[in-house]
C-alpha cells in the first residue's frame, strides 16, 4: 500500500467522517484518497478555499462531535496555525497531517524535516502544545494515524502527524490492524442544539486575567500528563552502543541502514528513533545515555531536534549533528561514513 | 391582561454590554425573536465573531461556538456538514465579513452552504476603536482614515452583499437598516426568511443590517440613527437583493 493511502485508510477505519483540505504537493494523493473514501462511507469531504478555511471547518466538525481531519504540506500548515491554536484553546479533538516539504517559503517539494520546531512548539500563537507522531514506515502511518484519533479524543487536543513526501510515496506491504478498543471520555462539550439541556458555549476568549491563568495552568497539567503517557520510540541495537544515532521518520530509515553497515564494520553503533516528537522521549535518551558516549543526531534540516537531545543530555559535548536540508536524501553509506568519522575523531 | 412584549426565550437574562444606542442589541433581539417564533431553539448553533459582538454567546441561550476573526462561515460549514439537520447562523461585523473573512464568506455562499449569516454593517471597526472598515464610506473619517476615506488611496466601500447576491449558491440576500421601527421590523422579516430558506435547504442566506455605532461615529445615539438614513442608506441601498423563493416576474 502507498503511504498516503495507508494514512487515509487508517483515518477511515478510525471513524473519521469529516475531511477538509486544500491541494498542495506532496500530499495531494491523501486529499484525493479522502475525496473518494468519504463518498464511499457516507462521510463529508470538502475542498476548502484555503488551508485557513479548511482548519476552521475542522473546528466546526470537531465541535459537532465528529472525528475530523485535515492534511497539508508545510506552507499550508503555516496557514492552519491560527485554527490549530483555537482548537487547542477550545480543547477540541482533531488530527492534522503535515507531509513536510522543503522550506522556508515555497521551498521545494522534496522530503524535508524543516517543520520540527513549528510542530513541537505549538506552532501557532499562545501557550500550547500538540502531540506529534512521526511514522517511519507505511505500517506505522497506518497504526499511528489510528492511535492519533484516540489520543485526540482522550486529551481533547489537536494531534499532528508529521511525514514527508518520500514516506507518502513509498509502497510497502502492511497489515490492516484492527482498531484497538480504547475507552474514550464522554463528549460532553458537543454543540448539537440545546435540546433538553442548558445551552453550551465553546470559546477561547477569557478576558479575566486570573481565569486565563487558571485555564493555561489547566492546559499545562494536561500537557504534563501527555508527557508521561504518550512518548513512543524505537531502539535498535542500543544495548552495547557507544555511538547512538538519533533520527525520526525518513531520516531514521536511512540511519537504520547506516547502523547496520557500521555494525558490519565492527562498530558498536545503535539507533534511537523517536516516534513522538512531542512529547519527546526524554527518558529513552537518558537511559541510553548511561552507556552511550556520543549521540549523532541526523535530520533533514539544519538542526532542530538536536536541541531537544542536548536539553536532555545537559552535556552538549556528548552530542553532534549531521543535516541535509535541501531535499537531497542521503544514502545509508553517507551516514555510516559520518559515523566512522566521529568514531575516529572522538576515539570511541 | 395579555402580554404583548417580553424578553425572547432565546436570550439569557444577562444585560448587554453594548454602548447605548448600539445596533448590536437590537439585532440580537431580532434574531432571538425569530428563533423563538420558528421554535428552533434546540436546533440552532450560533457562531459569533471577533468584533464588538464577540461575547454574543453570553446573551443567546442557544449553543454557541466562537470563531476566529472572519472564519465564521468556514466554522459554520464544518458544523452544517457534520450535522445537516441543525440550523446554523453566523453573526459578523463588516471587518469580519468583508475584510479578513471575505474568502470564507464568498466561498461558503458559493458552495450554497445552508447556513445563515447576519452581517452587521456599522462602517467601522467597532471593537478595536473605530478604524476604517471595508464598508467605511467615501469621505468618512475614522482613526485610520483621518482625512476621510479617499477613493484613490483607500479605495471604495466594498459591497459584499451585492457580490454575494450574484452567486448561484446564495438563496436569499437582503440589506436592511435599523433607522426606524418600521425598518427594524422589515429587517426581522428578512432574518426570519433567511432562516426559513436555510431550513428548506435552498442554500446560503444573508441579511445585512446597517447599524449605528454612536461611539465611534462620535455622535449621539439619536444622531446616529438619523445618519443611518441620511448617509448609510444612500451608500448601501436597502431591500431584498435576491430571493429564490420568489419566481421572477414576466
Ligand atoms: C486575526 C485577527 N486580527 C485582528 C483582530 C482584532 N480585531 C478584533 S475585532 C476586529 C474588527 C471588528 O470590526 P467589525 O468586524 O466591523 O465588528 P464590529 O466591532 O464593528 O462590530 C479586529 C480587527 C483579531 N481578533 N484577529
Ligand atoms: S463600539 Fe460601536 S459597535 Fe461596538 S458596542 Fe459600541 S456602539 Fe456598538
Ligand atoms: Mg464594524
Amino acid at each position: 500500500m502507498k503511504g498516503t493511502n495507508a494514512l487515509g485508510e487508517a483515518a477511515v477505519q478510525a471513524g473519521c467522517r469529516c475531511y477538509f483540505g486544500y491541494p498542495i504537493t506532496p500530499q495531494n494523493e491523501l486529499t484525493e484518497y479522502m475525496a473518494k473514501r468519504m463518498a464511499e462511507v457516507g462521510g463529508v469531504f470538502v475542498q476548502g478555499e484555503s488551508e485557513t478555511a479548511s482548519i476552521n471547518m475542522v473546528l466546526g466538525a470537531a465541535a459537532s462531535g465528529v472525528r475530523a481531519m485535515t492534511s497539508s504540506s508545510s506552507p499550508g500548515i503555516s496557514l492552519k496555525q491560527e485554527g490549530i491554536s483555537f482548537i487547542a484553546a477550545d480543547e477540541l479533538p482533531a488530527v492534522i497531517v503535515n507531509i513536510m516539504r522543503g522550506g522556508p517559503g515555497l521551498g521545494n517539494i522534496a522530503p524535508s524535516q524543516g517543520d520540527y520546531y513549528q510542530a513541537t512548539r505549538g506552532g501557532g500563537h499562545g501557550d500550547y502544545r500538540t502531540p506529534v507522531f512521526a511514522p517511519a514506515s507505511v505500517q506505522e502511518l497506518y497504526d499511528l494515524t489510528m492511535h492519533a484519533f484516540d489520543v485526540a479524543d482522550i486529551y481533547r487536543t489537536p494531534v499532528l502527524i508529521l511525514g514527508d513526501g518520500m514516506l507518502g510515496q513509498i509502497m510497502e506491504p502492511i497489515v490492516l490492524n484492527k482498531k484497538n478498543k480504547v475507552k474514550l471520555p464522554p463528549k460532553d462539550y458537543v454543540l448539537d442544539g440545546a435540546k433538553g439541556r442548558p445551552s453550551r458555549i465553546i470559546r477561547s476568549l477569557i478576558l479575566d486575567t486570573r481565569e486565563m491563568e487558571a485555564h493555561n495552568w489547566k492546559l499545562k497539567r494536561k500537557y504534563d500528563l501527555m508527557r508521561k503517557e504518550l512518548p513512543l520510540w524505537e531502539e535498535f541495537m542500543t544495548d552495547d552502543a557507544k555511538l547512538v544515532v538519533v533520527a525520526y521518520g525518513t531520516a531514521a530509515r536511512i540511519a537504520k541502514g547506516a547502523v547496520k553497515r557500521s555494525r558490519k564494520e565492527g562498530l558498536a553503533v545503535g539507533l534511537l528513533r523517536p516516534m513522538t516528537l512531542w512529547p519527546f522521549p526524554d527518558e529513552a535518551i537518558k537511559s541510553v545515555a548511561k552507556n552511550a558516549r556520543l549521540f549523532l543526531v541526523f535530520e533533514m534540516n539544519t538542526g532542530q531536534m538536536v536541541d531537544d537531545v542536548r536539553l536532555v543530555l545537559e552535556d552538549s559535548s556528548k552530542c553532534v549533528f549531521y543535516g541535509r536540508p535541501g531535499g537531497e536524501v542521503p544514502s545509508p553509506m553517507e551516514i555510516s561514513r559520518i559515523i566512522g568519522r566521529y568514531w575516529v575523531q572522538k576515539e570511541l | 391582561m395579555k402580554k404583548v412584549y417580553a424578553k425572547p426565550k432565546s436570550l439569557k437574562d444577562a444585560p448587554f454590554h453594548y454602548c447605548p444606542g448600539c445596533g448590536h442589541s437590537i439585532i440580537h433581539r431580532l434574531i432571538a425573536e425569530v428563533i423563538d417564533e420558528l421554535g428552533i431553539r434546540d436546533k440552532v448553533i450560533g457562531i459569533p465573531p471577533a468584533g464588538c459582538a464577540v461575547l454574543a454567546y453570553n446573551y443567546f441561550d442557544v449553543d454557541m461556538c466562537e470563531s476566529a476573526h472572519g472564519r465564521g462561515c468556514a466554522v459554520g460549514t464544518g458544523f452544517k456538514r457534520a450535522q445537516p439537520d441543525k440550523i446554523i447562523f453566523t453573526y459578523q461585523g463588516d471587518g469580519d465579513m468583508a475584510a479578513i473573512g471575505t474568502a470564507e464568506t464568498l466561498h461558503a455562499a458559493n458552495r450554497g452552504e445552508c447556513i445563515t449569516s447576519i452581517f452587521v454593517n456599522n462602517a467601522v471597526y467597532g471593537m478595536t476603536g473605530g478604524q476604517m472598515a471595508p464598508t467605511t464610506m467615501l469621505g468618512q473619517k475614522t482613526t485610520t482614515s483621518p482625512m476621510g476615506r479617499r477613493p484613490d488611496v483607500e479605495g471604495y466601500p466594498l459591497m459584499i452583499t451585492d457580490i454575494i447576491a450574484t452567486l448561484k449558491g446564495a438563496a436569499f440576500v437582503a440589506r436592511h437598516s435599523l433607522a426606524t421601527p418600521a425598518k427594524i421590523l422589515a429587517a426581522k422579516r428578512s432574518i426570519k426568511k433567511a432562516f426559513e430558506v436555510q431550513m428548506a435547504g435552498l442554500g446560503y442566506s444573508l441579511v445585512e443590517c446597517l447599524s449605528p455605532c454612536p461611539t465611534n461615529w462620535k455622535v449621539t445615539p439619536v444622531e446616529a440613527f438619523k445618519l443611518l438614513e441620511t448617509r448609510m442608506e444612500r451608500e448601501f441601498p436597502i431591500g431584498v437583493l435576491k430571493d429564490v423563493t420568489k419566481k421572477p416576474k414576466g
